[in-house]
């Protein structure tokens, strides 16, 4: 008996036995649930077979939720890499005065909570002429828009609300890649007369693909499940014309406010299935498969 | 052996760990529980009781509600002091509180005694098993003096599930300051063609809006609507917002829209904290609303004491039977699983529908009460003490018994499909036809296949 307890054979499975406990009971069992319940009709306590996912292909709302997502998807990583990855170059540059100011300035953001940075975006770009925003374009000499009743105008907004959050979390992922760059390349770059612009496509960039890879891939599945900013945003689940109405903000008003919990699920497990293509594709792509491979 | 006791003593350890998983699990129950008190204090709102009591659990959304409810519950105590309760009120957000209870009647857990529902979103609660106790007979005693199509937007099948809060008729709201003004005389505004040319006249004379095209409610476009005898539903309870009424109903609107002195407010309507400034500061001077918007005047729009008259609204001829329609409301409804659902029935009939709760929902609530005796009690109606009789300068009650015989209800506000077909009109409809210049037939065949498909007709 003794020599069970000091096994060195059992010890590790005790140790994971937590975490593959939680992953079975709040991951894999629900998401089984799920998958049967969205082949019912919850409420009425039927089967309907594949009735929820042909509704959905003809549910043009579903559709606009799908296109508004992705639409924010691309956005926000068109934005959100590109960016940080700069921002941080800069901050670690010897030429940057400061940069522990600037650090904690990009990523105070990140600590505020969503509720209120949306309430207050919310009121900054409200549609009366006495808005801030409306009252810093007419001041340019441009009429004042509705912001949060254009469809355009509005994705502006929650990119804008997406990269005054994100991008300190973002440019503290490019550091610490950066920064674990040899500064020998950097010098025997600079002997051999590379600009600065040189070294950072040629040495930077590819070095810190790990991290692009890893910045990529959450940014992808938390743009396609965003719901918190547009939810703030428009001051609950419904938005002109639907313009602000996501993924997971579908799921939302199906299974929570028309309670039909079947149909929300045959929602959910359709975006899993897309973040899962999508950043598939996109591990493939990079190359991220290859090196645990070799 | 060795492998069978590695399998043992996993299996120890799972069931350790799931005993440990349980017990934790409980005491995170128990804590949010409490944390839910902590957190929502600013709402949670506890009676004062002696001696032996009953506890109810209420949920409300409406804040005013709460003193209502435990005033009327003191009332209660004093006349059966052998039935006595002790309401735990929580006040919650109109969204979240309805969603938690949709949730805590799927789960069958944690749902309270007694709950305001909004009439909005009541079909969604008698939809499938219905977790709402029938009030059918708690209703009986008063029954007589209700209006009893309120009673009927809150039931189904000929059972009630709902204790009305107000009637809600539908009036006019005129700003008697601005349109004399412009000299427009708002007495003489008996149709809706006449309301139209007054707010043309009214906007040559001040470039002010006249009223505002709603986008985010309906509450003019239903009045018009039931006038003209139409409606969301065919008779068979299909889905039909293409037919010719709707159509011929908005086209008006847009007409309106057209004219330049009716345009889309900030809000989307007149009872949203974006559009409240906008009547306050006299940029729109007419609101069709509800009769319980006196309470938002007195709150949210006070510069505006002693300048607003209450009116009937106009009607399509002159002699139209239908001159109003009860907008908006809430139901108090009993969980019917509570542990004390009787008694919460029986005291609940009584803080809503008493004759001595009509008069408060009036002195406190400034609302049309449901009992319409008390409409015609001058000593109450005329009470120069009453802040909404002061703000008001006409009796507001006068409006209400000239139209008394003429107040209606929408026949699909009951329907179990009505809060999807608002929640479209609200979100996209409406949107597309007064904000982005939609034609009305194409807006509404646009709605119509997103309704459809998902009713699966």
């Amino acid at each position: 008996m003794k020599k069970l307890f000091y096994s060195q054979k059992i010890a590790p499975y005790v140790f994971v036995l937590p975490f593959v406990l939680t992953v079975v009971f709040f991951w894999a069992f629900p998401i089984g649930n799920g998958i049967l319940l969205s082949f019912q009709d919850v409420l009425k306590d039927e089967w309907v077979g594949l009735g929820n996912y042909k509704r959905l292909l003809s549910d043009k709302i579903f559709l606009k939720a799908l296109y508004n997502s992705a639409r924010y998807m691309i956005g926000t990583l068109i934005l959100l890499i590109p960016l940080p990855m700069l921002f941080a170059t800069l901050l670690n540059s010897k030429l940057m005065k400061k940069p522990g100011f600037f650090k904690s300035i990009y990523f105070i953001p990140a600590l505020t909570s969503v509720v209120v940075a949306g309430t207050i975006f919310r009121l900054m770009f409200g549609e009366m002429e006495t808005s801030l925003a409306n009252q810093v374009i007419t001041a340019f000499g441009f009429d004042s828009i509705k912001w949060l009743k254009n469809e355009w105008a509005s994705y502006f907004v929650l990119l804008l609300l997406a990269c005054w959050r994100w991008m300190g979390v973002n440019i503290l992922y490019f550091l610490a890649g950066i920064q674990s760059i040899s500064a020998d390349l950097y010098e025997a770059a600079s002997i051999d007369g590379a600009t600065k612009w040189k070294q950072f496509t040629k040495i930077t960039f590819p070095l810190v693909k790990p991290t692009t890879v890893y910045v990529l891939t959450i940014s992808i599945y938390a743009g396609l499940s965003m719901f918190n900013e547009s939810y703030m945003l428009w001051k609950g689940n419904n938005s002109p014309q639907n313009m602000g109405l996501t993924i997971v903000g579908y799921l939302y008003r199906q299974g929570i406010e028309k309670r039909a919990m079947g149909y929300a699920c045959a929602v959910g497990l359709v975006l899993l299935i897309i973040v899962m293509v999508v950043n598939l594709i996109q591990l493939q792509a990079t190359g991220a498969f290859k090196k645990e491979e070799r | 052996m060795k492998r069978r006791v590695l399998a043992g003593l996993l299996c120890v350890a799972m069931a350790a760990t799931m005993l440990f998983g349980c017990g934790k699990a409980g005491s995170e129950g128990g804590g949010s529980d409490e944390g839910s008190a902590n957190g929502s204090a600013g709402g949670t709102q506890e009676m004062e009781v002696e001696g032996d009591y009953t506890e109810l659990e209420v949920w409300t959304f409406i804040e005013l509600h709460q003193q209502f409810y435990t005033d009327m519950a003191e009332k209660w105590n004093e006349e059966h002091p052998d039935k006595q309760v002790k309401l735990v009120l929580s006040n919650m957000q109109y969204d979240d509180m309805h969603n938690k209870l949709s949730l805590a009647l799927e789960s069958g857990e944690g749902a309270p005694d007694v709950v305001d529902i909004e009439l909005g979103k009541f079909p969604a609660f008698t939809n499938g098993q219905i977790g709402l106790m029938d009030l059918t007979s708690a209703i009986e005693p008063y029954k007589d003096n209700i209006i009893e199509s309120r009673l009927k937007i809150y039931g189904k099948d000929g059972a009630y599930y709902g204790f009305p809060t107000h009637v809600g008729a539908t009036v006019a709201f005129y700003n008697t300051e601005e349109l004399e003004a412009a000299d427009v005389d708002y007495t003489t505004i008996k149709t809706w063609d006449d309301f139209k040319e007054a707010g043309v006249k009214y906007h040559e004379a001040t470039g002010k809006y006249f009223a505002c095209v709603e986008t985010t409610a309906q509450w003019m476009l239903n009045l018009m609507l039931t006038q003209k005898g139409g409606d969301y539903l065919d008779a068979d309870g299909n889905i039909n917002i293409t037919n010719d009424t709707m159509v011929e109903v908005l086209e008006y609107i847009k007409g309106m829209q057209e004219t330049g002195a009716f345009e889309t407010v900030p809000g989307g309507q007149p009872d949203n904290e974006e559009a409240y400034p906008s009547y306050n500061s006299g940029d729109y001077a007419v609101q069709i609303m509800p009769f319980w918007q006196t309470s938002r005047f007195t709150s949210y729009m006070t510069d505006l004491s002693g300048k607003i008259a209450i009116a009937p609204t106009p009607v399509w001829n002159e002699g139209d039977e239908i001159k109003s329609i009860g907008g908006g409301g809430t139901g108090t409804a009993v969980i019917a699983d509570g542990e004390n659902a009787e008694l919460a029935a029986e005291v609940f009939a009584y803080i809503k529908l008493s004759e001595v709760a009509n008069k408060e929902v009036w002195n406190v609530l400034g609302f049309d009460p449901v009992n319409t005796e008390v409409w015609s009690d001058t000593e109450l109606t005329q009470n120069p003490d009453n802040q909404f009789v002061q703000f008001f300068n006409t009796y507001p009650f006068d409006t209400l018994l000239e139209i008394q015989d003429g107040i209606y209800a929408l026949e699909s506000l009951t329907s179990e499909k009505f809060p999807s077909i608002n929640n479209e009109f609200c979100n996209v409809t409406l949107n597309n036809i007064f904000e982005q210049g939609m034609d009305v037939k194409e807006a509404l065949e646009q709605s119509q296949d997103t309704l459809k498909n998902e009713f699966g007709e």
